[in-house]
């Protein structure tokens, strides 16, 4: 079964930090029109803040995408964060809690694995960063 | 966008009107630190009741912030986080140490006068 295409995937180009508060705000929105919860939306769109500033961070420059997801019954969000940056040697060591290259604004990815349902990370050393995060209704 | 400062007595009161770039809290942090010199202001309100989301640069820039004003002599009381921002920084883990926060900008300015009434009562 096919959900109903109510609404189609976006995707934010990350440069600038206002493209951050742009990229989280795509996100509320399209979050809220696939009928998450005000509180899942808004989780969403800190999770996309966090993923947006590493982009600008490590690679300076990226994009955000969000696209609504179904598996079964079952419907919700989907983002990506890609980048071409440096990559990580180490990403399991990233996700450790406090873990920072960056001084105390840190990778933030603990946190954000914390606020969605599924989180993935694929990064190599030279070859760029892609998180892949989903949070699904109810 | 730039947050405007107002100045009520011996407080100033920053009221967040819509979503904030880094840059722009950064700017906040900067120019609270400036004016409560210049005004020798004794406590600072920051309404952040308009910010759509509270991640670990704004959390942490507040927290600068408060730690700043208090070396400058003045509390930061920090007023109107949402519920949903709120539910949002407990799952990421995000804490502000040692900030006083109120419900509301009422509640904080009250919390100021209480707190310099029991100060000059000392």
């Amino acid at each position: 079964m096919k959900p109903a295409a109510i609404a189609e995937e976006t995707s934010q180009e990350v440069v600038t930090d206002a493209d951050i508060v742009a990229a989280r705000m795509h996100g509320r929105a399209l979050a809220l029109q696939l009928g998450l919860r005000a509180t899942d939306a808004t989780l969403v769109a800190t999770a996309i803040s966090e993923l947006a500033r590493n982009i600008l961070l490590y690679a300076r420059r990226g994009a955000i995408t969000i696209a609504p997801i179904a598996h079964g019954e079952r419907r919700g969000i989907l983002v990506i964060a890609t980048d071409d940056g440096p990559g990580m040697s180490d990403p399991l060591h990233c996700m450790e809690d406090g873990y920072s290259t960056s001084g105390r604004l840190g990778l933030g990815l603990p946190g954000v694995r914390r606020l969605m349902d599924e989180f993935e990370l694929d990064s190599h050393l030279g070859q760029g960063t892609r998180v892949t995060v989903k949070k699904w209704i109810g | 966008m730039q947050v405007p400062i107002l100045k009520q007595g011996p407080f100033l009161i920053a009221t967040i009107q819509s979503a904030l770039t880094d840059a722009d809290i950064v700017q906040l942090r900067d120019a609270l630190v400036e004016q409560v010199g210049r005004y020798r202001s004794r406590g600072v309100i920051i309404d952040v009741t308009a910010l759509d989301v509270m991640d670990s640069f704004a959390t942490g820039t507040l927290q600068d912030v408060a730690n700043m004003l208090r070396l400058r002599g003045a509390e930061t009381v920090i007023v109107g986080i949402q519920p949903n921002v709120a539910f949002a920084m407990v799952h990421m883990g995000l804490t502000l140490d040692r900030v006083t926060t109120r419900l509301d900008l009422e509640e904080g300015l009250d919390h100021l006068n209480r707190a310099m009434k029991s100060a000059f009562q000392r």
